[in-house]
């Protein structure tokens, strides 16, 4: 009796334990964060591009990067989207009877999903050089769109698998074509959609090594999908590799920025999810 | 039987994968009769049910031989047009899964898709079905609400209504009231028995209480095979055959 008292106390402490480094490290993030960036917030960092000195310490801001990790994250979700949407369904809803096939597709994806977002980096830069396009926005988005590609149709693929069967049958049942079929289903799922949507985009602004080669740096806002854009985590390495202090400290400011809009994105999405799925059974 | 059967079924085999699922079945389906099929489960009854409207099309591995001939027109026949032969039948499945949509829209869905566009139209078919259904005294007030608000006895008649709204023939149940409380059920069995003036009805059912209420006839599958086919108080209260007897007092199941 008093063996199996002792286990229980074990593995509950061992499942405390574990529960306060996950959430204490999420707070010890974005702490550290917010401690080492909030002096360094102004109004100047969100607000304007980098001054002539701004990286020996002098007056700017990090718009210029902002506003093209969100260029870069959203355009890339958007054509993303585009993509995987009729590849989820086509796997799911129009290839009965060939299980080998949309397996061997879905394990292509998870491949395509482990692949580190540098060969993407290095992939998209190749298809660039062959297309002569240079470091650009343009350029940027289409190696995040390769990279987001397997996230969204993976996520896609796994809601629209929780859709019942019976579902699609009773939209069948009234003589409904493939597509409207789907459609049904699409709705079905608008928040699993909004869920990949958001993943997507986590993902997409975070992530360096995709653009470090494509989308290039620039300290203007692009104009153009030809010209290069910065974005906010090279903004963050490029500030945080200086020796000025001042500088070091905007890098921290920048993760801020960077932080509060993937949790506000989230957030949003929380939302969006809850009014969306009220009509769900 | 001298009526002209609605579904006449003649040889068919259902394999799915290497199992054979349905042996050589022949059965005419009466017009405007109910018609339960009543069996041990995993007998087929459901296989049987869904290869009425082809639904057994998206299942992996299915191998479907011989004709299924609905007005005297073979759904399996390489022109058929499936859509066309869905929508001659509504479909009431186990649990209701109405449409990820208002309570209108859910019932306006079927229409809409075949092409009934004009608002008036749409309205009066929905409260038409509504009211065939008995659901529109009790959802008049909020037809914009998202059907799933509904208690489940009430998204079962919606499915109903839903599937009445296409214009059918034919009224398929899979076990319907199997998720149902017992007022459910029986509001639903009296919609079967009312329905059959204007509709044939062909249930799957297991159990025996319901089938003997609600059906005209019975048909008892055993392992892929029609056992027994006739009137209900015939099967139910004197079967021919010894399989029936066993399975209609509960020895096997």
């Amino acid at each position: 009796m008093k063996r199996r008292k002792l286990e229980e106390l074990f593995f509950r402490s061992l499942m405390v334990i574990a529960t306060v480094v996950v959430g204490g490290s999420f707070f010890l993030i974005v702490g550290t964060v917010f401690i080492k960036g909030a002096p360094y917030m102004t109004w100047d960092m969100l607000t304007k591009t980098p001054g002539g000195g701004f990286y020996i310490g002098k007056e700017g801001g990090i718009l210029n990067a902002i506003i093209g990790s969100l260029y870069v994250a959203g355009g890339a979700t958007v054509l993303g989207l585009i993509i995987s949407i009729p590849v989820a369904i086509f796997i799911n809803m129009y290839m009965d009877g060939k299980k080998f096939l949309s397996n061997t597709l879905r394990a292509a994806f998870d491949v395509l999903f482990g692949i580190p977002s540098i060969v993407y980096g290095a992939f998209g830069f190749l298809i660039m050089v062959y297309f002569g396009i240079r470091a650009s926005l343009l350029g940027g988005i289409i190696a995040v769109t390769l990279l987001v590609i397997p996230i969204l149709v993976r996520t896609l693929d796994e809601v629209i698998r929780t859709v019942p069967l019976e579902l699609r049958d009773a939209a069948l049942s009234l003589g409904a074509t493939r597509w409207e079929m789907a459609k049904v289903v699409l709705r079905q799922i608008r928040p699993g959609i909004l869920t990949a949507i958001l993943l997507s985009f986590g993902r997409a602004i975070g992530d360096v090594a995709s653009v470090l080669f494509t989308a290039g740096f620039s300290d203007n806002i692009p104009t153009s999908l030809h010209e290069p854009a910065a974005t906010l985590p090279l903004a963050i390495f490029f500030q945080l590799s200086s020796p000025v202090e001042e500088v070091q400290g905007r890098g921290y400011a920048s993760a801020l920025i960077l932080t509060i809009i993937v949790l506000g994105i989230t957030i949003l999405a929380e939302i969006l999810i809850k009014k969306f799925s009220k009509h769900n059974i | 039987m001298t009526q002209t059967p609605h579904i006449s079924v003649q040889h068919l085999n259902v394999h799915i994968g290497n199992q054979h699922i349905l042996n050589d079945i022949n059965i005419n389906i009466p017009d405007k009769k109910v018609t339960s099929i009543i069996g041990p489960s995993g007998c087929g009854k459901t296989t049987l049910l869904k290869s009425f409207n082809r639904l057994l099309d998206n299942t992996d591995g299915v191998k479907i031989t011989g004709k299924v001939l609905v007005d005297g027109e073979d759904i399996y026949a390489p022109d058929a047009e499936v859509t066309h032969i869905r929508k001659k039948m509504g479909l009431l499945s186990q649990r209701p899964y109405p449409l990820p949509m208002s309570i209108y829209d859910n019932v306006a869905y079927g229409p809409r898709i075949h092409g009934i566009r004009k608002k008036q139209v749409l309205d009066e078919l929905v409260e038409e079905q509504l009211k065939a259904t008995g659901l529109w005294n009790e959802v008049k007030d909020r037809l914009n609400a998202p059907a799933t608000r509904l208690s489940i006895g009430q998204q079962q008649r919606l499915c109903l209504a839903r599937g009445l709204a296409v214009g059918p023939e034919i009224i398929l149940g899979d076990e319907s009231t199997s998720a149902l409380d017992p007022v459910s059920t029986s509001i639903i069995e009296d919609l079967f028995i009312s329905l059959k003036e204007k509709y044939s009805i062909v249930l799957v059912t297991h159990i025996l209480r319901q089938a003997r209420r609600v059906s005209d006839y019975i048909v008892f599958v055993y392992m892929g095979r029609i056992i027994e086919f006739g009137p209900t108080e015939e099967v139910l209260l004197s079967p021919k055959e010894e399989l029936t007897k066993e399975y209609v007092k509960g020895f096997i199941s």
